[in-house]
C-alpha cells in the first residue's frame, strides 16, 4: 500500500512523516517520529496507555489513524514538562509514589492533565471515573488518585 | 563497621523520590518495545486457532514470495532431543507435531516492517487435523478425557491415575481421623477458582539478534535476564555466555515475565535472516492467549473445629490445571493453604493436571490465592455456624515462632499474631455497616524467596557509589537498594546510583520474583558495601600507619577506633576515593550467594462490601491491608505493593476469568472482555505496615510483593455472605452468579 505524506504539529513542533494508511497515530508517533513515551497496552482502546490529545481532545492514539493527524495539533507525554520544569502532575506523581512499573504513567498523566483543564476542582469520584479508561495493574490506583487531587489543589492555589 | 542494629536509621524508612522516576513521568524510560536498531526487522507469529490439533502441513511459500520477507521459522529450525522442562519450553515456544492450545505458536516470520510481517503471517498456510480437547480441570482429570500427552506423568504419579495427571503430591502429619473425632463441628466443602492473567499493561516485547557464529544479543522486557539467557540458549542450542541479555524497563510482570515465549523466535528469525535484529511485540490478544496465565483450581477441603474455635484436623485435596504442560502450582497452593494455622493433624493431596490451555506461569504468590480461597472461606463458614468471631479464631490458632508449619518446616521469627492484633485494633473494624453491607476478613501467606544473587558495588573517583544489581526494578527496588546501601555507607541517598545490568556484567541472578529483590539484592548490596568499607578502612589505616583493626567506619568516614588508635581526623569517603588511584587502585565490593535468612510474610485483609440484591453486583466500600513487612525500607513502595496486590485479588474475586467456548477457544482475549479493575471500581485501599523484623536480613526485610493478592479472594466471599446471606464457592463472584445465588436462597 502506498504511503501518505502527513504534516502535523506534535508538542508544538511541525513534523512530517510517511504513514501507511493502516497505521495508527500511536504507531506513527512511536515508529516514525521516535516518540515512544506513548505506550501500546492493548491497541483496542481499552487501556489508555496511548492517551494523547488531538486538538486538545483526549483520545486513544491507537484508535486514531496516523493520516488523521494531518493539519491537527497532537500533544503527548513528551511535551508535558516545559524544559526541565515538570508539570505539577508529574511532580505529584513522583512525590506520591503514584507509579510502580510506570508503563501506565504517560497515558494517565496526559489524561489527568486533560481532566484538570476541564475541571480544576474534581472530586475523588470524578477523578476515578475520568481515569476509568486508563488501566493500571500495579498500584490499585490509590496513590494515583491522591496525586491527581493534590496536583489539582496546588494548581488551583497557583491560579488563585 | 556498618551498623545493623534495628533502630535509629537515617535513611531506611524514609520516602525519597525514586531514582528512575523522572524518566518515567516524562516518557523517556525505555520499555521492551521502545528500542530499535539499525537494520532491524519485525517479527510476527502464526498461532493455532484450535485448542488441540495435529499439524499436518505448513506451507510458507506464499509468505516467502512476498517482497520484504526475510525469514520464516517453524519447529524444524529448532534443535531436537531436548528433555524435561527444556523440552516443555521449546514445545511451548513453537508447536511440534500438535498445537496444544488456542494461540500456540506454529510458525514465525520476519520482514522489513511490522505490517509486512503481519501480512506474511497471514499467508502462511497451516493444515490442521482437529483433535478432541479438554479445558476444565475436573473434566481433564477424568479417566476418559482426551489425552494431552502420552507419558506425561512423572515418577510421583501413582499407578493407575488418569492420563492427564502429570504430577502428584501428598504430605501431612498426625492422625486426621482422630482429630476430626475430637471436633464439635466437621465441615467439608468444594471450591473452584478460574484461571486469571497477571494483566501487566506492557505486552511482551523483545529485540533479538543472533549471528551464524552463535553470538547474540537481546533487549527484552523481563523479570530475569539470566532466565531469558538460559532458556533461550537451551531451546536454541546456544552457549549461554555467547548471548547477552539486557533487560528493558519493565511494564509489570507479577511472575508472568519470568519465562520465555516469543524471545527464542526473534533469535531464530534473526539467525535465518543473516543476523539482522528482529523485534517482536505481542498484541494484547497474544498476551492473553499465548503467555502464561495462572492455573485454575478445583479444591475439596475438610476442617474439624471445637466449639470454642480450635482447629483439630484439616484435609485438603486440590486439583489444578496449568495448561498443556506440567507446572500448575498445586504444591505451593497446598503449602500455603493452612500456613497461618497450627494444625494438630493434616493431610494434603494435590494433582497437577494437563489441559488444552496455555502453559501457566507464575502469578504473584503462585498457588497461594487458590488455597486461601478454599481454606479461609471454610473457616469463615464454620465460625458463622459456631457463632465465633473469625478474627479471634484466627488468633487462637495462629502459628508463632517455633511452631511447625502445616507444610513441615519450623517457623522462625514471624509476625502473624502481631498482624492479627493490628487488624483487631484498627478503626475500620468499628465502622458501622448499612443494609446489604457486610464485612469479611481473611489471612494470607507467602514464604518469600531468596535465590541466586550477585551484586557489585564500586566507589567512584568523587566518592559517589554505583551498585550493579541483576534484579529488574518493577516497583521501586532501585530506591530501596539505594537506601540500604547509603545507610550502610553513611552517605546520602542521592550519592548512590543503582543500575540494573545485563547478563554480561554479573554472575547469574534469579529474576525479580518471589518477593526477593529487596531481600536478596538488598542484602547482597549491604554485604558488598561492607566489603568496600573494610577496604576503605584499610586504606585509611595504611595512611595513618596504624592497624586496620584500629579503624572504624562511621558517618561516611574512616575514624580511629577509640583513643588508643591514635588521633587522626576522620577520613571521608570522598577523600579516600580521590586518592584511590595511588593507594592501591579501584575500591569496590562484591557479594554473591544464595542469601540465607528468608523471612515469611503474613497478611490479613478486611473488606466491607455492599451487594445489590437486584443485580448481584458487589461494590467494594472499604478495604484494609495489614501485613508484616519485616522492615519497610521505602514505606510508599511497600504500601504500593499491598495496594496493588489487593487490587489484583479483588479483580480475581469479582470479575476476572478465562472464558472458553465449546470449541476450546478463548472468548475474552481483549481488555474489554477480560476486565481488570479500573479506577472507578475501587475505593482508596487502606494499609497498615506491621514490622516484625526478619533477623535474617541486615535491616529486617521480609519481602512484601506476593502475600497481598491472597486474602482478597476469600475476604470478599466472606463479606458477600455477611452482606447477602449467600456463600459463593466458585470464582469469579460476578453479578450474574451472585444474583442467581440470591434468587436460589430466596426461593429456599
Ligand atoms: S493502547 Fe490504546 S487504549 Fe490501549
Ligand atoms: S504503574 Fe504499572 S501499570 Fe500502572
Amino acid at each position: 500500500m502506498s504511503k501518505i505524506h502527513v504534516t502535523t504539529t506534535v508538542n508544538g513542533d511541525e513534523v512530517e512523516f510517511l504513514a501507511d494508511p493502516r497505521e495508527s497515530l500511536l504507531d506513527c508517533l512511536r515508529d516514525h517520529l521516535g516518540l515512544t513515551g506513548s505506550k501500546e497496552g492493548c491497541g483496542t482502546g481499552d487501556c489508555g496507555a496511548c492517551s494523547v490529545t488531538l486538538d486538545g481532545t483526549l483520545v486513544c492514539s491507537c484508535l486514531v489513524l496516523g493520516v488523521e493527524a494531518e493539519g491537527r495539533r497532537v500533544a503527548t507525554i513528551e511535551g508535558m514538562a516545559e524544559g526541565n520544569a515538570l508539570h505539577p502532575l508529574q511532580r505529584k506523581f513522583l512525590e506520591h509514589a503514584a507509579l510502580q512499573c510506570g508503563f501506565c504513567t504517560p497515558g494517565i498523566l496526559v489524561a489527568a492533565k486533560a481532566l484538570l483543564e476541564k475541571n480544576p476542582d474534581p472530586t475523588e469520584t470524578e477523578v476515578r471515573y475520568w481515569l476509568a479508561g486508563n488501566l493500571c495493574r500495579c498500584t490499585g490506583y490509590d496513590k494515583i488518585i491522591r496525586a491527581v487531587l493534590d496536583a489539582a489543589a496546588e494548581m488551583r492555589q497557583e491560579a488563585a | 563497621m556498618a551498623k545493623d542494629e534495628l533502630s535509629e536509621f537515617h535513611l531506611v524508612g524514609t520516602r525519597p523520590l525514586r531514582p528512575d522516576g523522572l524518566d518515567k513521568v516524562t516518557g523517556r524510560a525505555r520499555y521492551g518495545a521502545d528500542v530499535s536498531m539499525p537494520g532491524m526487522l519485525w517479527g510476527a507469529v502464526v498461532r493455532s486457532p484450535h485448542a488441540h490439533a495435529r499439524i499436518v502441513r505448513i506451507d510458507a511459500s506464499k509468505a516467502e514470495a512476498l517482497p520484504g520477507v526475510k525469514a520464516v521459522v517453524t519447529r524444524a529450525d529448532f534443535p531436537e532431543g531436548l528433555t524435561g522442562e527444556n523440552w516443555n519450553l521449546q514445545e511451548n515456544t513453537m508447536a511440534g507435531e500438535r498445537a496444544l492450545y488456542d494461540g500456540h505458536a506454529v510458525a514465525a516470520v520476519a520482514a522489513t516492517s511490522a505490517l509486512r510481517a503481519q501480512e506474511a503471517a497471514r499467508l502462511i498456510e497451516v493444515e490442521y487435523e482437529v483433535l478432541p480437547h479438554v479445558i476444565d480441570v475436573d473434566d481433564a482429570i477424568r479417566p476418559d478425557a482426551p489425552v494431552i500427552r502420552e507419558g506425561a506423568a512423572d515418577a510421583t504419579v501413582p499407578e493407575g491415575s488418569p492420563p492427564n495427571v502429570a504430577r502428584y503430591i501428598e504430605f501431612g502429619h498426625g492422625d486426621t481421623e482422630a482429630g476430626f473425632a475430637k471436633a464439635d463441628l466437621v465441615r467439608a466443602r468444594s471450591y473452584k477458582t478460574e484461571a486469571t492473567h497477571q494483566g501487566y499493561i506492557e505486552p511482551h516485547a523483545c529485540l533479538g539478534q543472533l549471528g551464524a557464529d552463535g553470538k547474540g544479543e537481546m533487549w527484552v522486557c523481563t523479570q530475569g535476564q539470566w532466565f531469558i539467557r538460559q532458556m533461550c540458549s537451551s531451546v536454541l542450542g546456544l552457549e549461554a555466555a555467547q548471548l547477552r541479555v539486557t533487560p528493558s524497563e519493565i511494564g509489570g510482570g507479577f511472575g508472568g515475565k519470568t519465562t520465555i515465549f516469543m524471545e527464542p523466535l526473534s533469535l531464530a528469525l534473526s539467525r535465518k535472516a543473516g543476523g539482522r535484529p528482529v523485534k517482536i511485540v505481542m498484541t494484547r490478544s497474544e498476551v492473553l492467549r499465548a503467555t502464561g496465565p495462572t492455573a485454575s483450581a478445583s479444591m475439596d477441603v475438610k476442617i474439624g473445629m471445637t466449639k470454642d474455635g480450635m482447629i483439630t484436623a484439616a484435609d485438603a485435596e486440590f486439583r489444578m490445571q496449568g495448561g498443556a504442560f506440567p507446572g500448575a502450582p498445586v504444591d505451593m497452593a497446598l503449602y500455603c493453604a493452612f500456613a497461618p494455622y497450627k494444625l494438630p493433624a493434616s493431610r494434603h493431596v494435590g494433582y497437577d493436571v494437563l489441559a488444552n490451555r496455555p502453559k501457566c506461569a507464575a502469578y504473584r504468590a503462585p498457588g497461594s490465592p487458590m488455597g486461601a480461597f478454599a481454606v479461609e472461606s471454610l473457616i469463615d463458614e464454620m465460625c458463622r455456624e459456631l457463632g465465633l468471631d473469625p478474627l479471634d479464631v484466627r488468633l487462637k490458632n495462629a502459628v508463632k515462632e517455633g511452631d511447625r508449619a502445616s507444610y513441615g518446616p519450623t517457623f522462625g521469627s514471624i509476625g502473624l499474631v502481631e498482624t492479627l492484633e493490628a487488624v483487631k485494633s484498627h478503626p475500620n473494624l468499628e465502622l458501622p455497616l448499612g443494609p446489604n453491607q457486610g464485612r469479611g476478613i481473611a489471612s494470607g501467606y507467602w514464604f518469600n524467596h531468596s535465590g541466586e544473587t550477585s551484586v557489585s558495588l564500586a566507589i567512584s573517583e568523587d566518592g559517589t557509589v554505583q551498585v550493579s544489581v541483576g534484579t529488574p526494578d518493577i516497583g521501586g527496588s532501585r530506591a530501596s537498594i539505594a537506601l540500604m546501601t547509603a545507610e550502610t555507607l553513611g552517605i546520602a541517598y542521592e550519592d548512590v546510583r543503582v543500575n540494573v545490568v545485563e547478563t554480561g556484567a554479573l554472575g547469574v541472578n534469579e529474576p525479580t520474583h518471589g518477593s526477593r529483590a529487596t531481600f536478596a539484592s538488598g542484602k547482597a548490596a549491604v554485604i558488598a558495601a561492607r566489603r568496600a568499607i573494610a577496604e576503605m578502612c584499610r586504606r585509611a589505616a595504611a595512611e595513618w600507619g596504624i592497624d586496620a583493626e584500629a579503624v572504624e567506619w562511621a558517618n561516611g568516614a574512616a575514624q580511629p577506633a577509640g583513643p588508643n588508635a591514635g588521633k587522626f581526623p576522620p577520613m571521608g569517603i570522598e577523600e579516600i576515593a580521590a586518592k584511590m588511584g595511588s593507594t592501591g587502585g579501584p575500591i569496590s565490593g562484591h557479594h554473591e550467594s544464595v542469601p540465607e535468612g528468608v523471612g515469611a510474610s503474613f497478611g490479613c485483609h478486611v473488606v466491607d462490601v455492599e451487594v445489590d440484591p437486584e443485580t448481584g453486583r458487589t461494590t467494594i466500600l472499604r478495604y484494609l491491608v495489614v501485613q508484616d513487612a519485616g522492615r519497610a525500607i521505602h514505606p510508599s513502595y511497600v504500601e504500593g505493593q499491598f495496594q496493588g496486590g489487593a487490587a489484583q485479588g479483588i479483580g480475581w474475586a469479582l470479575n476476572e476469568a478465562y472464558v472458553y467456548g465449546q470449541d476450546g477457544r478463548l472468548q475474552n482475549a481483549v481488555f474489554l472482555d477480560y476486565r481488570v479493575p479500573v479506577a472507578s471500581d475501587l475505593p482508596m485501599i487502606d494499609t497498615q505496615i506491621v514490622e516484625v523484623p526478619n533477623p535474617g536480613h541486615p535491616f529486617g526485610v521480609r519481602g512484601v510483593g506476593e502475600t497481598g493478592i491472597t486474602p482478597p479472594l476469600p475476604a470478599i466471599a466472606n463479606a458477600i455472605e455477611a452482606a447477602a446471606g449467600v456463600r459463593m464457592r466458585s470464582l469469579p463472584m460476578s453479578p450474574p452468579k451472585v444474583l442467581a445465588a440470591i434468587k436460589a436462597a430466596r426461593e429456599g
